[in-house]
This record gives C-alpha cells, structure tokens and sequence, in this order.
C-alpha cells in the first residue's frame, strides 16, 4: 500500500443548514492523479477548499502526509491550488505571478530567476515573463497559474476544473498537457471536474460524488465496468439497466430472473443477499443478432434477450439502435460497423432482434427506490 | 476647485459622442453644431469663475477692491509670501486638509473593507447612517457639533476643526473606496494566501495595490472638501481662521489680489493631480484592452 498523502477522517461541512460534505473519508495516495467527479453542487469545491484551507470542516480531520492540518491557515499547508477562474494577480507581471509563492519564503532573488524560467519552460510558456495577466489568452493564463502553484512543490496540488473555461479543443489539449506534467513532476493531484470523459482520460483513481459523500471510488476502468450504483452507471457513460430478482447465487456467479422472465446470468451481487436487483450492461457491450437467421436460442454462455427494433440511427464508427424487449424494457446498443459499409445495411425498425453479451461484461446494483438515479441515467 | 474636473470630463464625453450621419443638408448641419457649442457654453459657466479669479491675480488694484482691471502686474506672487496674515490662514488649511484627509481615509478604508467584508451586528445599520452627513445640511452638522462642543467643554480651535472634517469626510471615503471594494476578487486574497503570503502579506501585496485607485481618489476628494469648507469651519473653529473663514472675513473691506494668488495656485496644483488621475486611469484602461487574441 502506498503513503497516503491527504486523508479526510469524517469530514462534515455545513452551510447553515445546506450539509455540502456529509461524513465523507477519503485516503489520496502519493503520487496520484486523483479526481472528484461529480455533478454541480455535489460538494466537490467545497471539499477541495477545506484540504486548501479556504473552509472549515465543520468537524471531521484533514491530514497532509500524516500531520493533522484541519485547524490551520492555507498559507501554512504544503499544498497549492489552481483556481477555476486562475485568479492570477492582475497588477503583477508574469514573472511576479510565479515568483510569488517563492518570495513569501525569502529565497534568493537569483534562485528566483533560475525556477521561474524553468517552470515557465515547463508550460511552455518561456519569453512570456514581462505580460500582465490581461495580456495572455484563456490557456496561457492557465498555464501561468499552473507554473505559479507547481513552482512552491506542494505535496499536493489542489485543481478546481481549471480547464472549465476553455473551449473544448483547448481543453482536449491540456488535459494531455496536464497529464504529461503531472507525470513530470511527480506532484499528487487532486482534480475537481463534472466532466467524466476528463476525469476518465487523466485519473488514476475517481471518488463519484453526490449529495456530498462519495458514492464509489476506484480506477476509471473499475467504475466504468463495474459502476456500484445507478446513479454511478448513469454519470459515466450510457448503461442499460434491468429490473429483477436473484434467482441463485453459486460461486463467483449467480443467476436473475427479470420481470419479464429471461434468465441472465451475472457476477453476484456485491451486497450479499440482495434480491432484488437491477442488472446492467453497457451498450458496446451488446451483439444484436436478427431473429430470422434461425439461430439457436440460447446460444452457450451469452446471456440473451429478445426484441423488437424502435430506432436505428448510422453515426459513422457505429450503429446506434434502440431495442424494445416483450415486457416492454428499452435497451441501448452501439453496434460497430465492422462489416457494413453504409446506412442501408444497418437493421430496419421493426427487425426482430436477439441481444447478447457475456456475463462478465453485466454488473448488478443494489435495487434502488431513488427516481433521482434514473433521472441520471440519460444525462 | 474641484468644478475643474468637470469640463474635462465632459470635452472628453463629446468628442467620443455618436457620430452625426454623413447628410449635407442644413438641419444635419445644424444639428451637428448644437452638441460642440453646448459642451462651450457649459464648459464657459464653470470656468469663468476661475477665470476671473487667475486674471486678478494679476490686477494691480488702486484701493482695497480688487473688482476693476487697473493693469498687468506679478508682484502679488512675490509680496503674497510677506503676508502672514494671508499665508497663516493658509497654512492652517492645509494643515487640516492633510492631517484630515490622512485619518479619514485611513478609517475610512478600514470602514469600507469592513463593511464589504463581514458579517456583523449592526453593519445595515452603519452603512445606512455613513450617509447621513452626507445628506444632511451642513449648517445643522456645524450647529449640533458646536452644541456638542460647548457642551463637552472644549476648547474651540484647530482640534475641533480637525474633529469636524474627518468626520464629513470619512462618509466621501467609505462610499468611494467601498464602490472599488465591491468589484474585487476574493480569490486573488485566497490565492496569495495560497501561496503562502500571511493575512498581513496578503492585504500589502494584493488587496492594497488593487484598491488603492478607490483610496486615491477618496484622499484627492477628502483634501478638496475640507480645504474649502467654510460652514462647518465657523462653527467648530473658535479663534483659529482658515483661510476662507479669513477670505470671507475680509471680503467686506475688499480681497486683496494676493488671495487670488493663492486660489490660482491652489487651482493648478489640484488640476496637475487631476490630470494625472485621468492619466493613469487612461494608461490602466489602455493596459487592459490590449489583451491578444
Ligand atoms: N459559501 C457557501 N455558503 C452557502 N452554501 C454553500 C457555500 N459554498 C457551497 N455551498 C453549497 O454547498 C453545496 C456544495 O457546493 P460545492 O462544493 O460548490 O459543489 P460543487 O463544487 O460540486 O459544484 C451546494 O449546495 C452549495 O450551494
Ligand atoms: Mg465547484
């Protein structure tokens, strides 16, 4: 197990009466890119501020590589923040901007020069020392405000969705950029976004946020492939979930009856003992195979399911279809076009389908009674 | 004094008005003749004044009135300096202008921050009443403080001048420093705190420089009010003459041009530091739009 670098112990901050963070525990490992994924108003920034020290834990401890930090002031935290808007001085040049953290710790005027140059060259950003702030396009004030919090080497550098304003090729950009330069330095980040594709591409490890604690966390393939609830399905990606009940249970495998009553075969249940359930499966995850074809049913180990074709929409890499099964489920499926070549070959509306997919690739959630979690779903 | 930022003010508004429609006709010509020959007549009215006040400073009066042009003379900006009855009173206003527009800007920046910045009891309250000497009549406020004075028992001079104009003044600085405080990023304050600057640090290196525009011009506006303020003054200064309590002294037997010295002089000073305002808010202006794409 690796050190840990920031640790919330029950950390709980209330707003009067709004509980932004409820009882959250959170262990961040040195070295990682760490993200907090969620959506607007889960409590991602305020968590953020309290490790920065902006906010107080309402109570709850923070720790920093084992000390205790949860009473003291920003500027006595070995850690470092990119705001959302940089927040760059704007009365200071370039240059002042990033030897500011350096000259609140006296270092020699000198030394000063060597770092700032060479963090600029690692934003790529060397020549630009005289500008003001006002004087530097949305990524370049980004870059700037990266430099001036990397060059004090917190132990952990604190990202509030720094990439929010820029446009989105930009964004794609610096996200790699960003990457790379965590990789260089070898900084713990903890990163703040609503965007999961973003936290997707740069995360060692993602915390799903929700009403201000964590609703599961693990690496991305982890949560993508294995979401714990439907809200965490729903918030990453397009899943198809299913209602049913837990027939059987053998091994590392157990069998659910849906309400329409298919038999599925699935991982077993992460909380032992549940009955009833919803079964999950990815559309990518999906071959949809015609009916006509006279194929078995059945076939070996797939799991199956039979239907009817509502939507069929070409979109170029794949097919996109819209499956409505005899009691009336809706699933969603991306088909590659790996043998078709054109719109016409794609299946008709109307087409009587059979879907399979393998058991590995279903994930079962806990049955939840929360109309918010398959609101989510489609966003 | 201070009327001599308004034509500036207004020349500059003018010249960057719509531009009239391009059509040779009489009425579009005419119409493009009202706007420049306004701006004149209003730019006359408050500069003939100051005018006359500059050109009999150099009158050579015969008598004691100097209302009548006699002839051309610069003698009154030499023999001005040999007048401690003049220069006393003068100095006394700058005095109290100084040692006024110090404090009160000092509070009332302190003031401004707190009021835009916390939380307390009593803060609707307080940024309700800071108007109130503002709004209320100047010859109440002399009344009551003198009231307050005698009743206190204080003796009636240069403190009590003091007391009266840090007091009105403190409502201009408050309301013109809080106006910048108002439109300042909090984060920047979390930023340099962030990196390690202490809450000390922070206001000397980030808060003071961004809203030290707002504490500038409340100091010019602190030191114009109070160096001129006649109907307070009377009634707090006891003895002790500033100079326009001695100007309206003297006024019934006649102003001898060197006062006009004075008034002309102080005139060019404080268009110098207004002009330099306008400047630097130009030169910030001009910073800000040079932005690349
Ligand atoms: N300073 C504050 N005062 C009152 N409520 C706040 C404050 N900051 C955040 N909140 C509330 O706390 C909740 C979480 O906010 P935030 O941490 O900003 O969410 P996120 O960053 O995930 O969008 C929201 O309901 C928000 O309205
Ligand atoms: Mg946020």
């Amino acid at each position: 197990m690796a050190e840990v670098d920031v640790r919330l112990d029950r950390v709980t901050k209330r707003f009067h009466d709004v509980v932004a963070v409820d009882d959250l525990s959170l262990d961040v490992r040195r070295g990682e890119f760490f993200s907090l994924l969620g959506p607007s108003g889960c409590g991602k920034t305020t968590t953020l501020r309290m490790i920065g020290g902006f906010e107080e834990a309402t109570s709850g401890k923070i720790f920093l590589a084992g000390t205790d930090v949860t009473g003291l002031p920003p500027y006595r935290r070995n850690v470092n923040t990119v705001f959302q808007n940089y927040a760059l001085f704007p009365h200071l040049s370039v240059y002042e901007n990033v030897a500011f953290g350096l000259r609140r710790r006296r270092v020699a005027s000198g030394e000063i020069r060597h770092q700032v140059g060479s963090m600029l060259e690692l934003v790529e950003l060397p020549g630009y020392e005289a500008r003001r702030p006002s004087q530097l396009s949305g990524g370049q004030q980004q870059r700037v405000a990266l430099a001036r919090a990397l060059i004090n080497h917190p132990q952990v550098l604190l990202l509030d969705e720094p990439l929010g304003a820029l446009d989105l090729k930009l964004r794609k950009q610096m996200q790699i950029e960003l990457k790379r330069i965590q990789t260089e330095v070898g900084i713990t980040f903890i990163y703040v976004t609503h965007d999961q594709e973003e936290a997707m591409t740069m995360s060692d490890r993602i915390a799903v946020m929700r009403g201000g604690h964590i609703e599961q966390l693990g690496a991305p393939e982890e949560l993508y492939e294995r979401p714990g609830t439907a809200f965490v399905a729903g918030f990453l990606g397009v899943s198809n979930l299913l209602d049913g009940d837990v027939a059987e249970v053998d091994g590392d495998y157990s069998s659910v009856r849906l309400t329409g009553g298919t038999l599925l075969r699935a991982p077993r249940p992460a909380v032992n003992g549940a009955r009833r359930v919803q079964v999950g499966v990815r559309p990518e995850k999906l071959r949809v195979v015609p009916i006509s074809d006279g194929s078995a049913a059945g076939s070996g180990d797939l799991n199956t399911i039979e239907g009817t074709i509502l939507d069929a929409s070409y979109i170029g890499v794949s097919t996109q279809y819209l499956v409505e099964t005899r009691d009336g489920q809706r699933l969603t499926v991306y088909s590659q076009n790996l043998e078709t070549s054109g719109a016409g070959e794609a299946l008709a509306d109307g087409q009587q389908v059979r879907l399979t997919w393998k058991p590995q690739h279903t994930f079962v959630i806990g049955q939840t009674d929360d109309p918010t979690a398959q609101g989510a779903l489609n966003a | 004094m201070s009327a001599g930022a308004v034509p500036i003010e207004a020349r500059a508004r003018t010249a960057s008005g719509p531009a009239p429609l391009n059509r040779p006709n009489l009425r579009a010509r005419l119409g493009r003749m009202v706007l420049p020959v306004y701006t004149g007549l209003v730019v006359i009215y408050l500069f003939l004044p100051i005018a006359v006040m500059i050109a009999f400073s150099f009158n050579n009066p015969a008598g004691h009135q100097n209302i009548t042009w006699q002839g051309f003379t610069v003698e009154h900006y030499l023999s001005v300096w040999g007048r401690p009855d003049i220069t006393g009173p003068m100095i006394t206003s700058l005095a109290v202008a100084l040692v006024s527009t110090v404090l009160a800007t000092t509070l009332g920046t302190l003031m401004g921050l707190a009021l835009t910045r916390y939380e307390f009891r009593g803060r609707g309250l307080t940024s309700t009443l800071i108007f109130l000497p503002m709004a209320s009549p100047e010859v109440i406020l002399g009344a009551s403080l003198l009231s307050l004075f005698v009743s206190v028992g204080v003796q009636r001079g240069f403190l009590t001048i003091l007391i009266a104009h840090v007091m009105f003044n403190i409502s201009y600085v408050v309301v013109t420093v809080r106006a910048r405080i108002a439109g300042f990023n909090r984060t920047l304050e979390e930023a340099a705190m962030d990196l390690g600057a202490t809450e000390w640090t922070t206001f000397r290196k980030v808060t003071f420089p961004l809203i030290f525009p707002g504490i500038l011009a409340a100091a010019l506006l602190a030191f114009a009010l109070s160096i001129d303020d006649y109907v307070i003054t009377t009634f707090a200064a006891g003895a002790t003459r500033t100079f326009p309590l001695w100007v309206f002294g003297v006024s019934r037997i006649g102003v001898p041009p060197e006062v006009n010295v004075l008034g002309t002089l102080i005139f060019v000073v404080a268009g110098f530091f207004i002009l330099v305002n306008v400047w630097l808010q130009r030169r910030s202006a001009a910073a800000a739009r040079s932005r690349p794409t």
